[in-house]
């Protein structure tokens, strides 16, 4: 249905796919444009020093997350790299909570202890947010193993339902050369696991593009086929059709619990963290993806559908709102206590210490706390604004 | 307990029937790993539990360390009970971005949200000859790391109860075999039992010197211990049971009344449970002690694979022996 200009400019026409029902689409260009001006904002905070360590921003990618969530249930179970911020508020995440992380406040998603690459939030099946390349697709097909073994041993045993869920694994395309992605791909196809995994294929690992750094750099998915897995190809700047494609596959996965493997092709508009500038690639060939920009994409396509320009800016504005207010809210979010700090370490309070190590906050002498007298219920989320 | 319900049973016959009982109560448990299933484990600690369990719990895995410990970390993070066999925690080493970056900061990073109920296991310790590559005792190195817990467990009555507890608790646990012990027998009971984490046992009572172990080293200083009894020295042998947590009570109420302590640790001196046993008793028992605290580790160097040079790598009756007479001034 859609004709769109792709990364090179030119318009292409998809195959016929059903339309996808205005109000869905406008929610669609909201959250894009949610991502972008969240996104934004990071990078100012990030400027400000209000959020520290590595920043990774996902402007010009933000199709991906879109699309392929929106193809998802509620239910299934999604984990991603470092650049996470965009699948985080695709899934639902408060836009509070995710800044709030960043700013390493207490009403942060994970109590400010994960910060911007270890996003989780366990309401919205988001399980990560992972810092180290490629270890999170171990863990997806390791959520995939536990849904299928949900259905099939428990379940099962209990005469229950089948919950056929899928789960959604994401990595970069420099993650596709570490060794634990293939071991993980392997086992995946070994044990026909109901896994998605999807390289967000934006053709640089930090300043390496990858024919310098991966073989088969034009066709990624042959190696996925290596491992049994079936290798699609999808336009990762087009929302409209990345959720159409996914969507097949999504449905396909529910049905045969068999791994699939996606190329996504996309580009990532920003530096690979806040302290790149950019030296390895040309503002030729930026400027050429910048026309495809997924935003403008869908905008475009919208507008043949009778969006406006007060619409959009209606949007614009709302979104804008809202994240000015995460970065409000995540700025009176107080700061963790410092008891916080030997806090989930393990399931019981304290945990385990060994004796020696034994944190002088915990024992006693003129720095001994009354735990009984900490909250431990403090309500991170409530409302602070 | 009841003469009637004690039995004799081999070391991996304890840990397989606390896996086997684990499973049996509680279908969230499944075993993975090389050679589990089919092959009845390279070791045979899992023998028959395939043909009990089936397939879909019992599962053995490519040669792929990464791969599974990661799996099963997520599947844990699903709510499964994964337990993950290491044929040798050796060949952990290739896992250890899973096993040490993943599973014991899991709860911590999210927050509290997402913990990893999880069990490693598999032999470790020098297990006679294998050379350096295939002779680690990684205590020293993983027990370094919050968020874990580690069961050493020096006999099949122990390993049993342990092994429940590991498999029950919320947290990962990192559940250190030894090739050595596995066909060690022991009474163990029929009955159901469990035994906590971070209680040591007193293997050996006596008022001299205060030797503490875990793992297959407990053994050695029993053995010790008799040949010193003959000289004139009691010794009270602590077995640890668990590294993390530390019983640091029992550790600091045996050294206050025998004012002597020797840690018998196998993994390497440098940073090692040994060094922060020695380090706690420092602390806490300053005043009590007639001498330093004396340490037995394996040698400083790669695990040798000539046999005699193996033998002095390791703590040995002899060195044992030698360093309690020292801590005596009995040399
Ligand atoms: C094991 C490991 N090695 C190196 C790094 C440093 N690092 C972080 S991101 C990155 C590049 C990854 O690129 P890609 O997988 O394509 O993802 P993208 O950043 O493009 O989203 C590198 C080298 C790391 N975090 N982990
Ligand atoms: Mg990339």
């Amino acid at each position: 249905m859609s004709a769109a200009p792709n990364a090179d400019g030119q318009v292409r026409t998809k195959s016929s796919r059903p339309e996808v029902p205005m109000a869905t689409a406008k929610s669609w260009l909201r959250e894009m444009m949610l991502i972008r001006e969240f996104e934004l904002r990071c990078m100012q905070a990030y400027q400000d020093k209000k959020i520290g360590g590595f920043c990774h921003v996902y402007i010009g990618q933000e199709a991906v997350a879109v699309g392929t969530i929106a193809a998802t249930e509620a239910r299934d179970p999604i984990v991603t790299a470092y650049r996470d911020h965009g699948h985080a508020l695709a899934r639902g995440m408060n836009p509070n909570h995710c800044m709030a992380e960043m700013f390493g406040r207490v009403g942060g998603c994970a109590k400010g202890k994960g910060g911007s690459m270890h996003m989780f939030d366990r309401d919205n099946n988001l399980f990560g947010g992972h810092g180290i390349v490629g270890a999170q697709i171990p863990l997806g097909v390791g959520l995939a193993f536990a849904t299928k073994y949900e259905d099939e041993v428990i379940n099962a045993a209990k005469n229950g339902g089948k919950s056929n869920r899928v789960t959604l694994a994401f990595l970069g395309d420099g993650a596709l050369n570490q060794g634990s992605v293939h071991e993980a791909m392997n086992l995946a196809g070994l044990f026909d696991l109901p896994v998605i995994i999807i390289c967000e294929n934006n053709g640089y690992s930090m300043g390496t593009s990858i024919v310098r750094g991966t073989t088969m750099g034009h066709e990624i998915s042959a190696k996925s086929e290596a491992y049994g897995m079936e290798g699609v190809e999808i336009d990762g700047m087009d929302v409209i059709e990345t959720y159409w494609a996914m969507k097949e596959l999504v449905d396909k996965v529910r049905a045969t619990s068999r791994p699939i493997f996606v190329d996504m092709r996309c580009y990532r508009f920003k530096g690979h963290s806040m302290s790149d500038p950019r030296k390895y690639r040309t503002r030729e060939e930026e400027e050429r993806y910048e026309q495809g920009d997924p935003i403008g994409v869908l905008k475009a396509q919208l507008e043949l559908r009778g969006l406006t320009e007060d619409e959009h800016k209606e949007i614009q504005r709302e979104v804008r709102a809202t994240v000015k207010s995460a970065v409000e809210w995540a700025e009176h979010s107080p700061v963790p206590p410092m008891t916080d700090l030997y806090r989930d370490v393990y399931r019981e309070r304290w945990g385990p210490y060994t004796g020696s190590s034994e944190p002088e906050m915990l024992g006693g002498g003129e720095n001994e706390c009354n735990f009984n007298a900490i909250d431990t219920t403090i309500d991170r989320k409530a409302d602070l604004l | 307990m009841s003469i009637a319900s004690m039995r004799e049973i081999e070391f991996r016959d304890a840990v397989r029937e606390a896996m086997s009982e684990e499973m049996r109560r509680d279908m969230r448990v499944m075993l993975m790993g090389e050679e589990v299933a089919q092959y009845n484990g390279a070791y045979k600690v899992s023998r028959g539990m395939l043909d009990e369990f089936g397939p879909r719990r019992v599962i053995d895995t490519p040669i792929s360390e990464s791969g599974f410990a990661g799996m099963a970390i997520g599947a844990a993070m699903m709510g499964l009970r994964p337990i993950v066999e290491f044929m040798s925690w050796s060949f952990s080493l290739v896992a250890a971005d899973p096993i040490l970056n993943n599973a014991p900061k899991m709860l911590y990073m999210s927050g509290g949200q997402f913990g990893c109920p999880i069990v490693f296991r598999g032999n470790n310790g020098a297990g006679g000859q294998l050379g350096s590559t295939h002779s680690w005792s990684i205590e020293g190195l993983f027990s370094n790391v919050p968020g874990m817990k580690m069961v050493i467990p020096s006999n099949p009555y122990d390993a049993k109860g342990l092994m429940k507890t590991a498999i029950r608790d919320d947290d990962p646990v990192f559940f250190l075999e030894s090739e050595r012990l596995l066909s060690m027998r022991g009474e163990v009971p029929e009955e159901e039992y469990l035994i906590p984490f971070g209680q040591a046992r007193i293997a050996r009572a006596g008022k001299d010197c205060t030797i503490v172990s875990f793992g297959r080293m407990v053994n050695v200083c029993l053995e010790v211990a008799i040949e010193l009894e003959k000289e004139g020295i009691s010794c009270e042998i602590l077995d640890m049971r668990t590294i993390r947590p530390l019983d640091a009570a029992s550790i600091i109420r045996s050294v206050k009344r025998t004012g002597a302590c020797v840690v018998v640790d196998q993994s390497w001196s440098f940073g090692s449970p040994g060094s922060e046993v020695a380090a706690l008793v420092h602390r806490e028992c300053f005043d009590d002690l007639d001498n330093y605290v004396h340490r037995v580790h394996s040698a400083d160097v790669p695990a040798p694979y000539a046999y005699g040079l193996e033998q002095e790598y390791l703590p040995n009756a002899r060195r044992i022996a030698e360093a309690v007479r020292s801590c005596l001034y009995r040399s």
